[in-house]
């Protein structure tokens, strides 16, 4: 397994009781409730956290984007990446954005993670994604037109990392005369690419075709959600005539440890029920715009009717395996268990959530890396170890 | 018994349904964006004087969604087409909302076979500084309630609104709403600037307590143009031809009359 640290930068302060008034703390939560002063302290704070990881040995750090919201303070992640690519020495740097349909010029996020790559000589990981549905209403880009502009940003990207320049480019949403990037990326022919998703089988068998082979990350889902998906990719792999590697499969999960269940259950219960039930919070109408889903995709999820706006509890998440909280002992037999079902072999904790103080943070970052990372390093699902 | 027959028409590869009811000169009604299908009763109070059309527009209802409808200015080329293949002249073009932005964007750009043009509640321009809701942060439920000022239909009009057999077209409808009005919200700018081209007799005809296009819209039609009239219908919300019928029809039947003249 390999061992990624994922933050999402929440901002901490948000008033706990902000849901009588609102129905959530985004796009409508006015950015009045931000304080600069506090939000300056948080993000240095944050980045420590991440820098701290690269210390404690872990394979990589990843960052994340959302916009106007309380949930991240990352709209823009490429200046954290930045100011990571110079103070980490050995990890690799996720950018697990960039929301590409919400860009006007694509080839921005290609001179960006292009930049990264050589600064950090080969060290980032290039993540895409369609971004939530929120930020169709934040970035008012079209939601209907949202697969096809991330295939569209996509492909112009890639050629404009692997092809000759300048050549000229013309889609339906992007049009560019001349495409010629400098820098070019460091690593060839590019970065890696990783797809972060909540499960959608469209992007699942675009991520596993033969000619891409596409890191799938599994994002905040229960855990039969991440063993349906991992199959999926399998499945989609086999039927594009070759067999997923486990290094094509990674799980994002929150995760607490200390010395003993019962602490860290004590510890971890404020702080992962605030981040579900207070930054998480957000109404239907917000989350899916119409198009963002196909309309059969969308039937599902309505009939479903899984509303992020019911309360849920700590035992609750756990039980559905969207929350590791335990001894070293416990979370590792849990992750090996996760893994032998799913197959992954890129594990994404969150060691920071929702509103974890800075020493817990710390706690909990070393305790992982210390009592659960060196006995799973090399495992392989199944059990296996590494070569 | 309700005196209209149900026909479809395929042009430019998509099919669309057709209501059509009466004789007399053609009035084509453009619905908004919950979507048409349904002989109201005002197409029949119409329908006593005119050949009352009223189509399901493409991407809506039972309507094909062709590959080709990407904005508003597609939609107002199909409709152009669509008088021309229907071989209908001095049509009076009536539309409500979205249908009445539509309605505004075919007369922009051809208004060669229309007589005349009523606008209800209509979407199409911005005016700076009056805050419009953002129907698409509503549920289905509230937008409902939200059309009407009487709270009698407002409450029998959310109830509908959730019935689950009309859960799919509501869905279908949501999302070509939302194709064609998402961004620019519900406005083109090309409409702002050309729509004094319109030469024609024109009604804008709104709800005063309209909550989905404050009646600031209204005098934003009336300034671009020179040939509008303005009704506004008092205590009436979004869509006065549901709800003040009697008087929605009275004042379009008497503006037809006049610009018959």
């Amino acid at each position: 397994m390999k061992f990624f640290f994922f933050h999402l930068m929440p901002y901490a302060h948000l008033d706990p009781d902000y849901d009588k008034e609102y129905s959530t703390d985004w796009l409508i939560y006015p950015n009045s409730n931000y304080d600069p002063k506090k939000g300056a302290k948080l993000y240095n704070r944050y980045l420590d956290e991440i820098e701290y990881a690269d210390e404690l040995g872990f394979d990589g750090v990843c960052v994340n984007e959302h916009h106007q919201t309380a949930y991240g303070m990352m709209p823009t992640p490429g200046v954290l990446a930045g100011a990571l690519s110079r103070r980490t020495k050995n990890v690799k740097i996720a950018v697990l954005g960039r929301a590409l349909p919400l860009l006007n010029n694509p080839l921005t996020v290609a001179e960006e993670y292009a930049i990264l790559d050589n600064i950090t000589e080969g060290r980032l990981v290039a993540g895409f994604v369609r971004g939530i549905g929120v930020e169709y209403h934040a970035s008012g880009v079209n939601p209907t037109e949202s697969h096809d502009r991330f295939h569209e940003a996509h492909d112009l990207i890639l050629r404009a990392w692997t092809e000759p320049g300048p050549f000229a480019y013309e889609g339906k949403y992007y049009h560019l005369q001349y495409v010629n990037l400098w820098p070019r990326p460091y690593q060839q022919p590019h970065p890696p690419v990783w797809i972060p998703s909540q499960g959608s089988s469209e992007t699942i068998r675009w991520a596993a075709a033969k000619e891409r082979r596409y890191v799938y990350l599994q994002t905040f889902s229960p855990v039969t959600a991440l063993f349906r998906y991992m199959d999926m990719y399998r499945d989609e792999a086999r039927k594009a005539g070759y067999e997923a590697s486990p290094d094509q499969l990674g799980w994002s999960i929150t995760t607490y440890v200390a010395d003993t269940d019962e602490q860290a259950l004590k510890e971890a219960k404020p702080h992962i029920e605030f981040f579900v039930n207070k930054f998480l919070r957000m109404p239907m109408e917000m989350l899916l715009p119409p198009g963002y889903l196909s309309l059969s995709s969308m039937k599902g999820v309505m009939a479903a009717k899984t509303s992020l706006a019911r309360k849920r509890t700590m035992e609750e998440l756990i039980e559905q395996g969207q929350f590791i909280c335990g001894s070293p002992a416990t979370v590792r037999a849990k992750l090996e268990s996760y893994q032998d079902r799913a197959g992954f072999n890129l594990l994404l904790p969150n060691l920071h959530f929702g509103t974890l103080p800075a020493d817990l943070t710390r706690k909990n970052t070393e305790l992982f890396a210390r009592e659960v990372m060196p006995y799973l390093r090399n495992r392989l699902p199944g059990g296996a170890k590494a070569a | 018994m309700p005196g209209q027959n149900e026909t479809s028409v395929t042009l430019h590869g998509c099919k669309i349904h057709v209501l059509r009811g009466g004789a007399g000169a053609p009035l084509v009604y453009l619905h908004g964006a919950g979507g048409g299908g349904l002989w109201l009763p005002f197409m029949e109070d119409m329908s006593r004087k005119f050949t009352v059309l009223a189509p399901e527009h493409p991407g809506f209802g039972r309507s094909d969604t062709p590959d080709w409808l990407d904005g508003i200015h597609d939609l107002a080329m199909f409709y152009l087409d669509f008088l021309a293949a229907e071989k209908l002249d001095d049509v009076h073009l009536v539309g409500s909302s979205l249908g009445g932005w539509l309605a505004a964007e075919m007369a922009m750009f051809d208004s060669s076979r229309l007589a005349t043009l009523t606008v209800i509640g209509s979407a199409g321009l911005f005016v700076p500084g009056v805050k419009k809701n953002d129907i698409f942060l509503w549920s289905a439920e509230e937008t409902a309630r939200n059309l009407f000022h009487d709270q009698a239909m407002a409450e029998t009009a959310a109830k509908l609104a959730v019935d689950p057999a009309g859960e799919d077209a509501r869905m279908k409808n949501r999302y070509m709403t939302a194709r064609l009005a998402w961004q620019p919200r519900f406005y083109d700018p090309l409409l702002m600037k050309w729509l004094k081209r319109v030469k024609l007799p024109t009604l804008v005809l709104w709800g005063e307590n309209d909550a989905l296009m404050p009646k600031e819209y209204a005098a934003a039609f009336k300034k671009r143009l020179p040939q509008a009239q303005l009704e506004i219908i008092p205590e009436c919300g979004h869509v006065p031809q549901l709800e003040k019928k009697d008087l929605f029809t009275e004042r379009l039947t008497r503006f037809l009359a006049e610009a018959g003249r």
